[in-house]
């Protein structure tokens, strides 16, 4: 073996990182935070372990549901800038590797939540993965502009399947709890594509954005905004929903509106006069939104079973 | 010639290394489970009923109910 070969075969051997990264990390944070909400506010008690092995599968399902979506998508990412370095499209890791991990991490997440806790939990746990790597990234993905709106259900499910590790049911807290995040995901998701230049275009893929135009984006940005308000508030009517939730689902309902307004207000000539600065701002506030949204009905939890409310 | 301490050698190592702390974090998980499902059980006799032996242990008492009929 020559040292060039030798080189090259050292720089295209994966590292334990590389196989990490086909899990989609960030993606997890979001899944395991979510999940953890919806395992902490269910009724009832779970032993501490099998909550801490129930977030595991459910994160570990996730992140396999991410690596499917790596193998079946390597030839698009391939063409992209943005996911060009990527495990696979990098020839990190081979297409059939990833395949294998996601397939088998699948399997043995679904199987660990269902012995772990219930069997709902566990069909749950599957259905999300069958989502997101067939529904989304095989079907919808390719084929329509609402593929975010539809595939985001995958991505809206961690805090029903955490409710349903706890009480082996579903119940219309966990149907908020994810309907939130599934009419959260396109006003965040479109006021990123506004002001991110993509070329999703160039790899076939159709956004929104490309195929309707920008101004059709802002009204559906302001459309799902307010079909989202119902739905956070409807929270504060269950059991879940405490003082702390009203309060700040009241403010952030009235911060992101105001945020998604500005962007529906505006035209292209506005936007770039200021360098899409209402767009970033409406993106900025809808990770807080989500994320202030579920810590809130942490704290009320947390406060609930200290006996302060409720 | 190939050099013993190769970066390609570090990084399969490194790689065997993930693999073996994987592996024995499942099997810790595995048993953890274990122990706490045991526990939960309450009468540790329960355990038997997933046998498919039948196990007299677990039969109702027969002298139970005598003096209702």
């Amino acid at each position: 073996m020559t040292d060039v070969s030798m080189q090259d075969t050292a720089t295209r051997e994966a590292g334990m990182g590389d196989y990490f990264a086909l899990l989609k990390p960030r993606v997890m944070s979001l899944v395991v935070f979510t999940a953890l909400v919806g395992l902490v506010t269910a009724p009832g008690h779970v032993h501490p372990f099998i909550a801490f092995v129930s977030i595991l599968c459910i994160a570990v399902g996730g992140g396999a549901s991410g690596a499917l979506n790596m193998w079946w998508d390597a030839d698009i990412d391939r063409i992209m800038k943005r996911t060009s370095n990527r495990p696979i499209p990098s020839g990190r890791v081979q297409p059939e590797e990833a395949l294998a991990i996601g397939l088998a991490l699948s399997g043995f997440s679904v199987i660990l939540l269902g012995l772990a806790t219930n069997f709902l939990a566990a069909a749950l746990l599957a259905f999300t993965i069958f989502f997101y790597a067939v529904v989304y990234s095989m079907w919808l993905k390719r084929s329509t502009p609402q593929n975010i709106v539809i595939g985001g259900l995958s991505g809206a499910l961690p805090p029903m399947i955490g409710w349903a590790c706890v009480t082996g049911t579903v119940s219309i807290e966990s149907v908020l709890m994810t309907a939130l995040i599934f009419m959260w995901t396109p006003p965040h998701f479109w006021s990123l594509a506004i002001f991110v230049k993509s070329d999703y275009g160039r790899a076939g893929v159709p956004m929104l954005t490309e195929t309707h135009g920008r101004r059709v984006t802002r009204n559906h940005i302001m459309g799902y905004m307010v079909a989202l308000v119902p739905v956070s508030l409807a929270i504060c009517f269950t059991q879940i929903g405490g003082p702390v939730y009203a309060v700040t689902a009241v403010v952030l309902n009235l911060w992101f509106l105001q945020a998604c307004y500005k962007v529906w207000r505006r035209d292209e000539e506005q936007a770039e006069a200021d360098n899409f600065a209402a767009e970033k701002r409406a993106f900025k506030v809808s990770l807080a939104y989500l994320f202030l949204h579920f810590a809130a009905l942490m704290i009320d939890a947390t406060l609930q079973s200290a006996g302060l409310w409720g | 010639m190939i050099k013993v301490e190769h970066e390609l050698h570090q990084r399969r190592k490194g790689r065997n290394y993930g693999v073996l702390i994987l592996l024995l974090a499942f099997a810790a998980m595995v048993l953890g489970l274990t122990v706490v499902k045991v526990q939960q059980l309450g009468d540790a006799r329960q355990f038997e009923s997933n046998d498919h032996v039948l196990r007299p242990a677990l039969l109702p008492d027969e002298t139970e109910g005598e003096g209702t009929q």
